[in-house]
C-alpha cells in the first residue's frame, strides 16, 4: 500500500449551504486507492458516501463548497482547469450510478449513448464505434448486443440497464471506476451478478474501483480495503480481511450485526442501531456516534476522536474505546 | 370540509389517469383536416381557382354557382379563392410566429433552466416584463408604428409567444437537469453544449412541440383578431380574420361571408388544439414514469 496511489483524497470536506444552516456532508476525509485496487466505502444513508464520490469527480452541486485536495494520477482535480477535467472524466474516471432507471437518457437509444461516448473520447469513426459498442455490451453479458443497440432504456430490465450503464462507464477503459451503490436499485438475484461483473471487468482491465454501498456483505468478498463512514467522517479504515477479523469501531460492529443471518431462526429481530444519525447541520461535540454507541463513556461525549493508526499502520479507527479483540461480540 | 374537497380531487385525478393514452378517431380527423387545409394552401396557385383579388361588380354577394363555388363577397371576389389564399396567410403567420417563439423562447428557457443563477433571474425577469404588457395593445402599437405587413405581423406575434415557450422549456429543463443521466453525462466528460443539445433537447422537445401546436392555434386566432380590427395583413390580401371583418358589414344580407372563414378558422384551431392536447397527454405520463 505504500506504492504511489492512483487516487488520494486529502483532507476533503464538503459543505452544503441549506436553509437550516451549513451542512457538513463530508468532514475531513483522507483516502487512497492504489492502481488496480478496490476500496469499499460503507455507511448508512446520508453519511456522505455519495457526496464524497461527487467530490472526487468534481460533480458537486453548484452551491457546495469543497476544501482539501483530490490527487488523481499526479493532478489535483480540485484545481484542474475545467477543460482538462472534462477530458479526464469518462476517459480516466468513470462512474456507475445507483439507479439505472434514471442514469440513462430515456429518449436516446442505448446505442446512441454508447457510440457517442466512444466517438467523443476515443475519436473512433461511426462503424468502429458501433462495433466496439456491441463488443462492450457482449462483455457485460448482454445477449444479442447488435439488436440491443437500437433499443431504448425503457425496453430493458433494471439489471440490463445497469449492465448498459457499466458498459458506458467501461467504454473508454478508465483507470478508476466509482460505483455508487450500483446494486441498491436491483433485485437481490441480480445484485450478485452485477457485482461479479464489476469484479471481473476490474481484474481484466486492471482498473481501480471505489465500491460505495451500505451493505457490509457486498464489501466483504470484493474489496481490498474498506472505509466505514459515519456522519461525514471515516471512522474506521482497514484492509478488508483485517476489518472483518477484528473490527475496532463500535459502529462497524453494529453495522455488521444488523445484517440478517442465514442461520438465524425465522422472525429473529435484527439488532438495529438505535437512534438516528446526528443532524448534519448541527454538529455535536464529541464523537458523532456517541449518542448511539453502547460503549460510549464520558470522554466520547466531550472530545472528537481522530482517525489514528492502531496496532498496524493500515488499520485506522476513530474511537476512544475500541472493541478489544478478545471481547468482540461474535458476529 | 377541507378533507372532503381533497378526496374529490384525488378521485378526479385517478379517473383521468388512464385516459388519452390512445389517439382516438378525433385525433385522426383533426390531422385529416390539417392536411387538407395545408394542401389547399400550398397548392393554391395550382388549383383551378379564380383570382382572389379580381372584382366583379356585377356579381356582388352572388350565391354559390358553378363559376363561384362558394359565391362571391361584397366586392364580387370569389369566396372560395379568398378562403384558400386566406389560409395561406393565416397558416404562414400561424406557423412562423410560433417558430420564432419556440426557437428563442426554447433556447432561453433551456439555458435558464440549465445554468440557473443570475442568467435565469435575468431571463425570467425580462419575460415577466413582456408578459405584463397587454399583448393586443402591443401588437396594435407596433403595427400602427411600423406599418402593416405580413412580416411585421409575424414578428410581433412571434415575440409575444417567447415568454410562454421560455416557461415551458425552463420548467422541463429544471426537472430534467437534476436527473442522474445529466450527471452521468457530465461524469463522462460531456460539454455543456453537448448536454444541452444531445441529452436535454430531445427530452424537452416533446412537451415544447405539443405546446407549439397550441401556440399555432392561439396565433391564428390573434392574427384573425388583428386582421378583423384592420391591423393585420394589408388589403386586398385576404386572411381569415380580414374576411370575417369584411363579412361583418353584410351579416344580415349574406351571413356566409363572415361565417365561412369563421368556420375554417374554428376547425383549424380546433384541430391544432386537439392534436396538441393529445400529444401532451401522450407525453405527460411517460415523462412521469421515467
Amino acid at each position: 500500500m505504500t506504492e504511489t496511489a492512483l487516487l488520494s483524497v486529502e483532507d476533503v470536506s464538503v459543505d452544503l449551504p441549506t436553509p437550516r444552516g451549513n451542512l457538513r456532508a463530508v468532514d475531513r476525509v483522507d483516502l487512497t486507492v492504489g492502481a488496480g485496487r478496490t476500496l469499499g466505502i460503507v455507511g448508512e444513508s446520508g453519511c456522505g458516501k455519495t457526496m464524497l464520490s461527487r467530490a472526487i469527480l468534481q460533480l458537486l452541486p453548484k452551491k457546495a463548497k469543497l476544501s482539501g485536495r483530490v490527487m488523481f494520477d499526479g493532478q489535483d482535480l480540485v484545481r484542474l482547469d475545467p477543460e482538462r477535467l472534462r477530458k479526464l472524466r469518462g476517459r480516466s474516471l468513470a462512474v456507475v450510478f445507483q439507479d439505472p432507471m434514471t442514469s440513462l437518457n430515456p429518449v436516446l437509444t442505448i446505442g446512441t449513448q454508447l457510440i457517442e461516448t466512444l466517438q467523443e473520447h476515443l475519436e473512433l469513426d461511426g462503424n468502429a464505434a458501433k462495433r466496439r459498442s456491441a463488443e462492450l455490451l457482449a462483455a457485460v453479458g448482454i445477449p444479442a448486443p447488435e439488436q440491443r443497440l437500437m433499443q431504448y432504456p425503457h425496453q430493458l430490465s433494471g439489471g440490463m440497464r445497469q449492465r448498459v450503464a457499466i458498459a458506458i462507464a467501461l467504454s473508454c477503459e478508465p483507470k478508476l471506476l466509482i460505483a455508487d451503490e450500483p446494486t441498491t436499485a436491483l433485485d437481490v438475484t441480480i445484485q450478485a451478478q452485477i457485482l461479479d461483473l464489476l469484479a471481473r471487468e476490474q481484474r481484466r482491465r486492471h482498473m481501480a474501483m471505489i465500491l460505495i454501498t451500505h451493505d457490509l456483505g457486498v464489501v466483504a468478498g470484493r474489496t481490498d480495503e474498506v472505509a466505514v463512514m459515519y456522519a461525514g467522517r471515516v471512522v474506521e479504515r482497514a484492509p478488508t480481511a483485517a476489518l472483518f477479523k477484528n473490527m475496532r469501531m463500535p459502529y462497524t460492529e453494529a453495522l455488521l450485526a444488523a445484517i440478517p443471518k442465514i442461520d438465524a431462526a425465522p422472525h429473529t429481530p435484527l439488532p438495529a442501531i438505535s437512534g438516528r444519525p446526528p443532524d448534519p447541520t448541527r454538529p455535536i461535540q464529541g464523537c458523532s456516534f456517541s449518542p448511539r454507541c453502547r460503549y460510549a463513556a464520558g470522554q466520547c461525549h466531550r472530545e472528537k476522536p481522530s482517525l489514528a493508526a492502531a496496532e498496524s499502520a493500515d488499520h485506522q479507527y476513530a474511537c476512544f474505546h475500541p472493541i478489544e479483540i478478545a471481547a468482540r461480540v461474535p458476529a | 370540509m377541507a378533507t372532503l374537497e381533497l378526496s374529490i380531487g384525488e378521485e378526479v385525478a385517478v379517473t383521468q389517469a388512464p385516459r388519452a393514452r390512445r389517439l382516438g378517431p378525433l385525433f385522426w380527423a383533426a390531422i385529416g383536416w390539417m392536411i387538407f387545409v395545408f394542401a389547399a394552401a400550398a397548392l393554391a396557385g395550382l388549383l383551378p381557382l379564380p383570382s382572389p383579388t379580381d372584382m366583379d361588380m356585377l356579381e356582388r354577394r352572388a350565391p354559390a354557382s358553378v363559376l363561384h363555388w362558394l359565391g362571391t363577397d361584397g366586392l364580387g371576389r370569389d369566396e372560395l379563392a379568398r378562403l384558400v389564399y386566406g389560409a395561406r396567410i393565416s397558416l404562414t403567420v400561424g406557423l412562423c410566429a410560433p417558430v420564432i417563439g419556440i426557437t428563442i423562447g426554447g433556447a432561453l428557457g433551456m439555458l435558464a433552466g440549465y445554468f440557473r443563477g443570475r442568467f435565469e433571474s435575468l431571463v425570467v425577469g425580462s419575460m415577466d416584463v413582456l408578459l405584463a404588457f397587454p399583448p393586443l395593445i402591443l401588437a396594435l402599437a407596433v403595427t400602427a408604428y411600423l406599418g402593416q405587413s405580413i412580416l411585421n405581423l409575424t414578428c410581433i406575434l412571434g415575440v409575444l409567444g417567447i415568454p410562454a415557450f421560455m416557461r415551458v422549456a425552463r420548467a422541463a429543463t429544471l426537472t430534467l437537469a437534476r436527473r442522474e443521466f445529466v450527471i452521468a453525462a457530465q461524469a463522462l466528460g460531456a460539454t455543456h453544449a453537448r448536454i444541452l443539445l444531445r441529452e436535454l433537447l430531445p427530452n424537452v422537445f416533446l412537451p415544447l412541440f405539443a405546446f407549439f401546436l397550441l401556440g399555432v392555434a392561439v396565433t391564428i386566432v390573434v392574427e384573425g383578431a388583428l386582421s378583423f380590427l384592420g391591423l393585420g395583413v394589408p388589403p386586398p390580401i385576404s386572411s381569415w380574420g380580414s374576411m370575417i371583418g369584411e363579412g361583418r358589414e353584410s351579416l344580415e344580407v349574406a351571413p356566409r361571408l363572415a361565417f365561412l372563414p369563421a368556420i375554417a378558422m374554428f376547425l383549424t384551431v380546433l384541430s391544432f388544439n386537439l392534436v396538441g392536447d393529445s400529444l401532451r397527454a401522450l407525453t405527460d405520463p411517460r415523462q412521469g414514469a421515467l
